[in-house]
């Protein structure tokens, strides 16, 4: 949009077109209704009124909807259906972009031209209860208002009787005249238990109720001679089968809107509502009220709201709802005139003005109707258009920001593979030209070069652009990065080719890939390809799946092949017998080896058990997300108790696996925690104890959430000490590794807290898989410290998926974030939702660290170095390819829904996967030390 | 070398019989199953095509007498053989499940599917050393290892196993997109994909020995 704050006036609004001059016909159409009362119900589904459910819990809406003087739809919600844009879209009539969903924890105020507004600026008095987002984003526009918080997911009780309190006494008042209510209490039940829990039944009936009150309220008021009142009922967003949203299916796009009033014709049979978009509320409610629509509204009327007006009114707001698209249409596309709506606009405007001609000098024949209706349907066909090109054209893009940042994650991203040959070298040390380049003359030069580009680019550029609007500092600290990586690419290209011809044709070892080595580096790679096909992302999960059985079954392959052929020396079947320079190294047979064979045979084979268990667990994604799954089974109301025996043994487990590596001190605070994550799930209510005697009151938990933290901090506390001094004072390998494994147990203990008990099992298989890994395969088979790195990878990349997550923003499990918090508190609530969706890949990451460092030795000295870089490699290839990637396929038609959700996943995961290297580098600067 | 050349033209025809089976097994269920095709009725098509490799490779490998040598000819020997080769082909099925459930077909549901596909990845895969090696697990670790293989059937086994598994393996890559198209049902694109992979080994194998047929010293008896 081209100006964000500047507002519609009512001095803006055209004339009625008329031939000819008439001065009385300028004014501002009246408003229709005298009071609204905007009902909005977060995460109301358009099921829950008009299908199955709203017959059998909303007996009194849908008697409205059948019988009534009422108008229904199925108001499409856009994508992100996330709470805030939807607002935004609600009084704004704007389509609001993917960023909104980053900022919906934190809203400011909404600057740009709004129904609340205007309608403050026409004198309205409004009041407000209900989400406080309303509050923060519009601070001032309120007669009255009570917020209440939305981030208390385990509460849906209290969220609503705080806005249900103020009903009564509101609507015997006569000092309103727009009353909006925002409830939160069935998102919050979706969030907690999904759309077919029994607790939707009941918190239905809660709304039907109000509903009914507000209704006869109204109507009882309506004196003889005013105006009639509207009640608006919609949602913001639905809420998909597990009863989360965000994403882009129908279930949670589709939202109901029905709008009563007695001024409406009492309709005579139960119709199926007709459809309209979710942005086309804000024309409607502003027109209905008398009020200029918002600038950037891209809506258009709802055609039968207006039916009971005459012919001229409705033409009338027909014009001024196509003027305001075309103005709008005017500032945001270039070459406006050849958009097939402005055509059609300005030949409807010429009959309009016409017909009005017509009008105005008594004309009251039939033709004269039937050309009005024509004329309707002009209008309606042209405002049709005129929104669709809007809608479509609003993704416009930031080329040269994009471009920009494209440069500088490329530019990192070729470092890093130039240093390739140094880095996985013996020493692991990369020496970067940096100082060389900043003082050569080339890096002056391309900085004066991009400084003018700079300069060149934003002077000509018409729209905004992010870059343009940044302090010189933050751009000149920009140009200078760019220019310096660019001499440090050349310099280090350089050295490569000098040395390369120096050595010739030396370079010769591109047998030494196993099998294995195929696998990792193809897998890879398809994994980075297959992020180019909307599906492929949409089902990322299954990527890593099917990748983690075909490396657990290489590995079994691998085992297979060691223990196996080494078996075949001493069996008497000599004619099997291959050169023995290929078999490993240990051929003298051992006490206690058969166990370990054993053992290491089964590892892959428990490994893809494990794998397949939880893979069940959790369905992800799009297409198979309908699907049943264990933790829906785990998380109904009759199994509890076998919910609660399954994660009291995963605590128990998790326990015994990771304990041995701990002091005395750390193993009783890990059983004290891990004891106290127990009881802080009794306390939510998610499991039983078993000593209880009545039912207890289900609290917040907040005490033995608070124990569990406290637990947390001290093993983290403890290990931090022993690295300190392990890394200052004494320089003692093992000290450091005793540290290394608490400060893991902590992170531990602190995911056990945080992961809900049905995935409590995913902790533990993954502690149990990389127990075992370690023991019996890594080892053993003497992986490299790159081989090892890609398999962690990978498994972090699997788990996850496996908990869950997926690359759509609805997964994200909000309600790790007020553990422990008696409120919403920024800050702990975005770090703790973070670290509990990427725990997977980082507590893998974390035992790559501990795993590498443990297993670092005189013979592997630089590991943990090459670890951390293919570790930064493996995170950094997928990342700069998918933003090219998203770059290329910016117009594709799921660039919102499926491809820019994942692009937010990406960022954060790259961000986690930062702090983790920065964690493997603190770890490895002893090593460099000493070296 | 003489010798590898004459086994290479042998197998050439060999392969050619078993690829033409596999064309006839395609089309013949045309004239036996009503509105057949290899979509709709895929399971008639993946039984004839398992059936037909079935008992051309069993022809063949006794027709040319690679099968080996046995060292008794009691009746009893030979029936026990029998029994044990049943046995590991019923085993190779069961297996093949196995590791397509771990791969994450349902267990519950269309089991009949998963297991058809099973049986075809065994009559591709298992039948052939069977034939080949006779029902002798040292031999097939030892073809199956590295540098294990003895014979230009060894490596042409090899060959065509791997073609097999990793066509397979190919084959489950469409299963996620949503194109909406009938061969994305389970377990079509697998089982072409497995078909594909094996008639791609069969084709590649000759080829492949014959180009290499300096390097395979085969460290023969």
């Amino acid at each position: 949009m081209s100006s964000f704050s500047s507002k519609t006036t009512v001095s803006d609004l055209p004339a009625e077109p008329l031939s000819g001059n008439n001065p009385n016909s300028s004014k501002v159409p009246a408003p229709l209704f005298h009071r609204v009362v905007i009902v909005l119900i977060d995460a109301l589904r358009e099921d829950f009124v008009f299908g199955s459910k709203g017959q059998q819990y909303m007996p009194y809406t849908q008697h409205l909807v059948e019988r009534g003087s009422s108008h229904s739809f199925v108001a499409k919600a856009r994508p992100p259906t996330v709470t805030m844009p939807r607002i935004k879209a609600l009084t704004t009539g704007s389509i609001p972009g993917f960023v909104d969903v980053v900022m919906n924890l934190n809203s400011p105020v909404l600057l740009e031209d709004n129904l609340l507004w205007q309608a403050k600026a026409a004198g309205k008095r409004i009041i407000f209860y209900g989400d406080d987002t309303w509050v923060r984003l519009f601070p001032k526009h309120f007669m009255e208002y009570d917020g209440t918080t939305s981030f208390f997911v385990s509460d849906y009780t209290e969220v609503d009787k705080n806005v249900t309190r103020h009903l009564d006494s509101t609507l015997n008042r006569d000092d309103w005249d727009i009353l909006i209510l925002h409830y939160l209490g069935l998102d919050h039940i979706g969030h907690l238990s999904g759309p077919h829990s029994s607790l939707i039944g009941p918190k239905l009936l809660e709304m039907d109720d109000i509903l009914k009150k507000i209704h006869s309220s109204l109507t009882s008021r309506e004196m003889e001679g005013s105006l009639p009142n509207l009640l608006v009922l919609c949602g913001d967003h639905g809420m998909s089968e597990t009863g989360s949203h965000g994403g882009s299916s129908d279930p949670e796009i589709n939202t109901p809107l029905v709008l009563i009033s007695s001024a409406f014709k009492r309709k005579v049979d139960m119709e199926k509502p007709g459809t309209v978009a979710q942005v086309d509320v804000l024309p409607t409610l502003a027109l209905a009220l008398g009020l200029p629509i918002s600038r950037n509204s891209v809506g258009c009327l709802i055609q039968p709201v207006f039916e009971h007006t005459s012919l001229r009114d409705q033409l009338r707001f027909l014009h001024l709802n196509s003027f305001q698209l075309n103005c709008l249409l005017k500032d945001s596309t270039p070459n406006f005139q050849k958009e097939e709506g402005y055509d059609q606009f300005h030949l409807a405007e010429k009959s309009h003005a016409n017909w009005m001609k017509l009008y105005l000098e008594g004309n009251t024949s039939e033709v004269l109707s039937n050309l009005g209706r024509k004329l309707l349907r002009q209008y309606l066909g042209a405002l049709k258009a005129m929104s669709s090109t809007l809608s479509k054209q609003l993704g416009k893009y930031d080329m040269y920001s994009m471009i920009v940042g494209m440069v500088l994650v490329l530019q990192v991203l070729l470092v890093l593979i130039l240093a390739m040959p140094e880095a996985l070298s013996h020493p692991a040390e990369v020496e970067i030209p940096l100082y060389s380049s900043l003082l050569s003359l080339p890096f002056y030069m391309l900085w004066l070069l991009c400084c003018s580009i700079h300069v060149l680019v934003c002077t000509s550029a018409e729209s905004s652009c992010y870059l343009c609007n940044l302090s010189w500092g933050l751009v000149l600290a920009a140009i200078t990065t760019i220019s310096a990586m660019l001499c440090v690419l050349l310099s280090m290209a350089g050295r490569k080719l000098a040395s390369g011809a120096k050595t010739g044709t030396k370079n010769t070892n591109g047998s030494g890939f196993s099998e294995l080595d195929m696998l990792l580096l193809t897998g890879t790679a398809g994994n980075v390809i297959s992020l180019g096909s909307s599906s492929f992302v949409e089902e990322e999960h299954q990527t890593w799946y099917f990748l983690i059985n075909t490396l657990c079954l290489a590995i079994f392959q691998d085992v297979c092949r060691k223990y196996f052929r080494e078996r075949k020396n001493y069996s008497d079947d000599s004619s099997y017998l291959v050169s023995k320079e290929d078999l490993p190294v240990l051929l003298s047979p051992i006490s206690g080896q058969g166990s370990q064979k054993w053992l290491a045979l089964s590892t892959p084979l428990l490994t893809l058990a494990c794998c397949r268990l939880l893979r069940s667990l959790n369905q992800t994604g799009v297409q198979w997300a309908h699907l049943p799954d264990m933790s829906h089974w785990l998380n109904s109301w009759e199994h509890k108790a076998e919910l609660s025996v399954l994660s009291a043994a995963s605590l128990v487990l998790i326990f015994f696996l990771v304990q041995k590596r701990c002091s005395l001190v750390s193993k009783i605070a890990l059983a004290l925690g891990l004891l106290g994550v127990y009881s802080y799930r009794a306390a939510v209510g998610n499991v039983l104890f078993p000593w209880q005697l009545a039912s207890r009151d289900i609290s917040k938990g907040t005490v033995e959430a608070r124990f569990v933290y406290i637990f947390v901090l001290g093993i983290l506390f403890t290990g931090s000490k022993d690295l300190l001094r392990s890394q200052v004072i004494t320089a003692d390998s093992w000290l450091k590794c005793r540290g290394l494994w608490e400060v893991y147990s902590g992170i531990v203990l602190l995911c056990a807290i945080l992961l809900r008990p049905h995935n409590l099992p995913v902790l533990a298989c993954s502690l149990l898989i990389q127990t075992a890994m370690a023991q019996y395969i890594w080892k053993e088979l003497q992986y490299d410290a790159a081989q090892t790195s890609i398999i962690h990878y990978w498994f972090g990349q699997a788990f996850f998926y496996f908990q869950g997550n997926s690359n759509n923003i609805a997964t994200v499990d909000i309600s790790a974030g007020f553990v422990g918090l008696e409120s919403y508190v920024a800050i702990p609530a975005i770090f703790l939702t973070a670290f509990s969706t990427y725990s997977g890949p980082l507590l893998w990451a974390c035992h790559l660290v501990c795993y590498l460092s443990s297993a670092q030795d005189s013979r592997h000295p630089a590991s943990l170095g090459h670890g951390c870089y293919c570790f930064a490699l493996l995170r950094s290839i997928p990342t700069v390819v998918y933003i090219i990637l998203v770059t290329a396929l910016r117009y594709h038609l799921f660039i919102w829904s499926v491809f820019s959700p994942k692009l937010l996943y990406e960022a954060m995961h790259t961000l986690v996967a930062t702090v983790v290297c920065i964690f493997f580098t603190a770890m490895d600067q002893n090593h460099i030390a000493q070296s | 070398m003489r010798d590898v050349e004459i086994n290479i033209k042998g197998m050439v025809s060999a392969h050619t019989i078993i690829a033409f089976s596999i064309f006839i097994a395609t089309l013949m269920p045309h004239f036996f199953v009503e509105n057949y095709s290899v979509y709709g009725t895929h399971l008639a098509w993946l039984y004839s095509v398992s059936g037909s490799v079935a008992v051309v490779n069993i022809t063949i490998f006794w027709l040319l007498g690679i099968s080996p040598p046995t060292k008794k000819h009691t009746l009893s020997y030979k029936v026990s053989r029998l029994v044990k080769s049943c046995l590991h082909f019923v085993a190779s099925c069961l297996f093949f499940h196995l590791v397509l459930v771990l791969y994450g077909a349902t267990l519950l549901e269309a089991p009949l599917e998963t297991f058809s596909l099973a049986v075809l990845l065994s009559c591709f895969t298992t039948l052939r050393c069977l034939c080949a090696l006779g029902p002798n697990v040292q031999a097939w670790i030892r073809v199956f290892s590295r540098d294990g293989a003895m014979s230009i059937w060894d490596t042409c086994l090899q060959i065509t196993t791997a073609g097999t598994l990793i066509g397979t393996w190919l084959g489950a890559f469409p299963i996620p997109l949503d194109w909406d198209r009938p061969w994305q049902a389970w377990p079509i694109s697998c089982s072409l994909g497995a078909t594909f992979g094996f008639l791609m080994g069969l084709l590649v194998a000759p080829g492949w020995i014959y180009w290499h047929r300096k390097q395979l010293t085969y460290k023969c008896k």
